[in-house]
């Protein structure tokens, strides 16, 4: 058995006892991107260099028993929206092309002290916009099982290079979707933590009250290792919280007896897939046999989700993505001899088209004589989504419901429609607005062979709860494979 | 209730977002804004009144620093991504 | 006949805030650094750097508020300002728009039309922009962000003001009581108090306001005299040949004295305000506010009352002195140390004021330490020194902040006390200009002060005077 068939905690472990090295690991996860990574472009940099070097240093860490945690030793891939020190950290975009960052983001450094050694950066949709990874600057990501198909996005780079055993785990980050939905495309299990849960500080923002960093990984017991190093309360961010039930490995319980589970119903009407539908539904059912209360109820609001969604990212991305200005960092256009065309040309060839698209509609809706009517309303729609959420929450204890509408659609086929692809986030989206955890594992194949990702939903700072029916069901379902040579 | 873009309000965006659109791309963008806001009119058809706006949905408040210096000199590290320095300073096109 | 007009002024003033740090990050305020070597990637705008706000930016800004009679806003919140400038370096500055700190305040000021409210629509938190620095060589550019992210308050009046007397009364009010709540140091000319004036003109008795201009670039309180006068006489031109005044924003040329508009079709002046979703709203509890009005200095009025009930001082005197903060300050560590209320408030009425005025500084530059003044009149009241050694100590002190007592015995300065020796000098005068003696024999009692004189010279200035008066009578 190779090492590449181990999750991150059994790696780890395995380190530990001496079977085997973290340079083996490394050299073994290394001969895995370079088989398939000219397929599957889950990578905008790769740092084999740096990543034997600290390598070696963490297993001296390790043999001398000063890192003893349960990701010591394992190899990790980051989202190219994460800062990383010393190394090129692109968002996918031509603007940040040449950014080499000077800090690294908490997330990362939290990461870093519990021994973990840093692959390279993933693919993603150009600064987080998008739901399949083909806005990238750099080429889309394929789906491992199937690469006439997208990973889904943003984090499709992270999601793949999971899927593909690229990587042991990664981290993404989620404003609307954007790790449980390449997750479930993919196959592999992705996590958004309560909003403040773990630190902004380093993510490259897109939706600043809406971003939230998290794992994605190959099983639940990875995933609540992997929250449980990265979520931190960091004075460096106002918005992150102090928790100290951060212990979630402690919810790694077979023991779903009594939980109550909502399904709403306005997740399972028109839009969504016959096959995601049923194998959604076989989930439940498996949950209800090992004695969760299983209920249907009316969730409300679902299609102003994503209207809501979209003018209040659009609005914040607008201006967090105003300091991209070619003075200070990354790409500057050539020849400009006056400041304002110097702006206009550096950020009109420095972004891609999904990018100025919501950039634009950004500033549409906070300028003179709209922010009442679009921005103000989108965040009393907000207001009625987390409320329509916490009496949600008031009868039960997790809401289960389909992670995306279908399974990974075909490369090309969302792009030219934009609210089709923005509608691949209908499940997700309404989450982020309420600030909620929301956890995506597989729970079957369509019949292309294309996963299906079921989605649990939290109350705010009940990630235990998810955790625990998370795990209780995977422990019935068994385990998922990676995606092996696929097509 | 189909929202027209016009010309001048691509412009006008254009001069706020710091983008410079070919003829085709403000094209484009027109029929774009103009759908993504119809599709965003749907929020009309809530009543809000009386609901107040929500940023943050927790209600955190008063994170603070003491006023006490951490910082040391960064100047190396802030300017080394810089697309054009001078004399320790960002250059930009003559704003004089 | 001529129509009559009025001025109608309003003000938005800038103060820098003297806090150690910036205001969202841990970067030093310090003027004089090097370009860019007090930046973080907070102030600098780096891509995933957040913001958190300064506490005591918090408390000045309410200090400031209760000192100005405002509402404090019990929950209030940070806003982005969207607009691109090469020293705004995430191209938005974070402000206060919707709820800022302060509401509905006023000052009271006094001209020689008598007193008068200004009233104060709203004081707000915010960042300072960078630098930038032309570079004529290659005539682009440079910025220096180490002045980004400093805090600032912004003091908007009503348009309740009418002359430049009154706008200069109202700045001098703010100023003082700024000052003497520690906020600030408010100098104009070093851009830690800026005013930005709103100006408009209207025949009188009119209802309605004139359009407005908003004058930029003032940095005294000259400059602004002269861009009130230049800018009422500009718009009152434009009226009487029936043109329309615009609303626009003017630079003021003060080495011209004229003002230009600051114009440019890049300049939308669509600031798409939103809150900050990176900063957390701020609630002023009960405590706090109690705690911040509890710790209130002393203003002015008070101070003035407390002076005449201690101090055998003279009215004017404390009117002076209470006029500065340094001052007060400097009046009253000096009398703990040395007492002398009189003797301390002469060295600062007389002989501190003729320095500033000779070396065009204000009191806020002072840098002697009340320790050497007081070091000094207590040299001067146990006769080791003399008046007008005193004086030439007092500059230098002034000047270096020496310590007098290291200094007049580096110089050999101290008076000589030893009766001998001076009336061996003394002889010598006397043996040296027998005509000088036969004048005074003669009557003629002015002669006795040419031997003082020269006395003194011989002895390079450091005789008691008296003594040596009292020796000459005897010798004579």
């Amino acid at each position: 058995m190779s090492c590449l068939d181990l999750s991150a905690v059994e790696l780890s472990a395995s380190i530990k006892e001496g079977k085997t090295t973290v340079k083996e690991a490394v050299e073994a996860v290394f001969s895995r991107i370079e088989e398939r990574e000219d397929s599957l472009n889950c990578y905008v940099t790769l740092d084999k260099e740096g990543a034997l070097k600290s390598a070696e240093q963490i297993q001296k860490k390790i043999d001398a028993g000063e890192l003893t945690g349960p990701l010591a030793g394992v190899p990790v891939a980051i989202k190219d929206n994460l800062c990383t020190e010393g190394l090129l950290t692109t968002c996918s975009s031509k603007i940040l092309g040449n950014f080499v960052p000077t800090y690294s983001s908490e997330a990362v450094i939290n990461l870093q002290k519990a021994g973990a050694v840093i692959l390279g950066k993933t693919n993603m949709d150009e600064f987080a916009m998008g739901s399949t990874s083909e806005t990238s600057a750099f080429g889309p990501t394929k789906n491992p099982w199937n690469t006439d198909h997208v990973p889904g996005g943003s984090s499709g780079g992270s999601a793949a290079a999971v899927a593909a055993g690229e990587c042991f785990y990664a981290l993404g980050s989620d404003t609307g979707g954007s790790i449980r939905q390449p997750a479930a495309y993919c196959g592999v299990v992705g996590m958004k933590p309560t909003y403040g849960t773990v630190s902004r500080y380093g993510l490259i923002a897109y939706g600043s009250s809406l971003d939230q960093i998290g794992p994605l990984s190959r099983n639940v017991s990875d995933c609540a290792a992997i929250l449980e190093v990265i979520s931190s309360h960091d004075k460096k961010d106002s918005t992150s919280v102090e928790r100290d039930d951060t212990d979630f490995t402690s919810a790694l319980v077979d023991d779903v007896k009594g939980m109550k589970i909502g399904i709403p119903r306005d997740y399972f009407k028109e839009g969504l897939d016959n096959e995601v539908r049923d194998k959604v539904l076989a989930a439940a059912k498996v949950l209800e046999e090992k004695g969760a209360i299983v209920e249907e109820f009316d969730l409300s609001l679902v299609e102003y989700a994503i209207p809501a969604y979209y003018t209040i990212a659009a609005a914040e991305a607008s201006s967090n993505l105003e300091r991209f200005d070619g003075v200070k960092y990354g790409f500057r256009a050539e020849d400009c001899e006056e400041l304002h065309q110097m702006y206009k040309r550096s950020r009109s060839q420095g972004f891609g088209p999904e990018v100025k698209r919501r950039i634009m509609l950004g500033s549409f809706v906070l300028s003179s004589g709209y922010y009442d009517a679009y921005y103000l309303k989108a965040l009393r729609v907000k207001a009625l989504i987390k409320k329509a959420f916490d009496e949600a929450f008031a009868k039960y204890d997790v809401i289960l419901a389909p992670c995306a509408p279908t399974t990974a659609p075909k490369l090309g086929a969302s792009l030219s429609d934009p609210i089709k692809m923005y509608l691949s986030d209908i499940y997700t989206i309404s989450v982020n607005l309420a600030g909620l955890p929301g956890i995506s594992l597989p729970c079957g194949m369509d019949k292309n062979g294309l996963p299906i990702g079921l989605q649990l939903i939290g109350d705010c700072f009940k990630e235990k709860k998810l955790i625990q029916t998370a795990y209780s069901y995977e422990q019935a379902r068994g385990a998922f494979p990676l995606a092996k040579e696929g097509k | 209730m189909a929202n027209v873009i016009t010309d001048e309000t691509i412009e006008y965006v254009g001069i706020l977002a710091k983008l410079e659109l070919s003829l085709e791309e403000k094209e484009q963008a027109k029929k774009d804004m103009a759908s993504m806001l119809d599709y965003i009119d749907k929020l009309g058809e809530l009543d809000t009144t009386g609901i107040e706006p929500m940023s943050h949905v927790f209600p955190v408040h008063n994170v603070f620093r003491e006023d006490k210096i951490t910082n040391g000199d960064d100047r190396e590290n802030i300017l080394q991504n810089a697309p054009e320095e001078k004399n320790g300073m960002f250059v930009v096109p003559s704003t004089f | 006949m001529a129509k009559q007009y009025e001025t109608v002024i309003g003000l938005e003033v800038h103060v820098e805030l003297a806090t150690k740090t910036k205001i969202f990050c841990g970067c030093s305020t310090a003027f004089g650094g090097e370009p860019n070597t007090h930046t973080c990637p907070v102030c600098t705008g780096m891509p995933g750097s957040l913001p958190v706000l300064n506490k005591q930016v918090l408390e000045y800004a309410i200090g400031v508020g209760l000192a100005t009679n405002c509402d404090i806003t019990r929950n209030c919140k940070f806003d982005r300002k969207n607009y691109f400038y090469p020293d705004n370096p995430q191209n938005y500055q974070i402000s206060q728009l919707y709820l800022p700190i302060c509401r509905n305040g006023y000052v009271e000021i006094e001209t020689e039309e008598g007193s008068k409210k200004v009233g104060i629509h709203e004081i707000h938190m915010e960042e300072d922009a960078g630098k930038l620095i032309h570079d004529e060589w290659d005539d682009c550019s440079l910025v220096d962000y180490n002045r980004s992210g400093v805090p600032l308050i912004e003091i908007v009046s009503e348009p309740d003001m009418r002359s430049e007397q009154e706008v200069i009364a109202y700045l001098e009010k703010l100023r003082l009581i700024i000052q003497y709540l520690g906020a600030s140091d408010c100098k104009l000319q070093e851009g830690s108090m800026r005013a930005d004036v709103n100006l408009s003109v209207r025949e009188v008795g009119a209802k309605e306001f004139g359009t407005r201009t908003e004058m930029k670039n003032l940095n005294s309180f000259k400059a602004i005299a002269r861009a009130i006068e230049g800018e009422r006489a500009r718009q009152i031109d434009l009226l009487e040949d029936g043109e329309e005044v615009i609303q626009e924003t003017r630079r003021w040329d003060d080495t011209k004295e004229t003002s230009y508009a600051m114009r440019s079709k890049e300049d939308a002046q669509d600031y798409r305000y939103f809150p900050d979703p990176d900063l957390v709203p701020v609630v002023v509890s009960d405590e706090l506010l109690e705690s911040i009005r509890a710790k209130q200095p002393e203003f002015r009025t008070e101070k003035m009352a407390r002076y005449a009930k201690e101090y055998d001082i003279p009215a004017y005197d404390i009117e002076i002195i209470t006029g500065s903060k340094r001052m007060a300050d400097l009046f009253e560590e000096t009398v703990a140390i040395c007492g002398q209320p009189k003797k301390v408030s002469n060295w600062l009425m007389v002989e501190t004021m003729r320095l500033l005025k000779e070396q065009d500084m204000e009191a806020e530059d002072i840098r002697f330490s009340p320790a050497h003044l007081a070091a000094l009149i207590q040299m001067t009241e146990k006769k080791e020194i003399n008046s007008s050694v005193a004086k030439e100590v007092f500059e230098v002190m002034f000047n270096e902040d020496v310590d007098p007592a290291a200094y007049v015995e580096e110089k050999g300065l101290k008076t000589v006390h030893d009766e001998g020796a001076l009336r061996k000098t003394i002889e010598e005068i006397v043996a040296a200009n027998p005509q000088s003696v036969e004048d005074y024999r003669n009557g003629k009692e002015k002669a006795i002060g040419f031997l003082v004189g020269q006395t003194m010279k011989a002895m390079k200035g450091k005789a008691d005077p008296g003594l040596v008066n009292q020796i000459l009578k005897e010798l004579l």
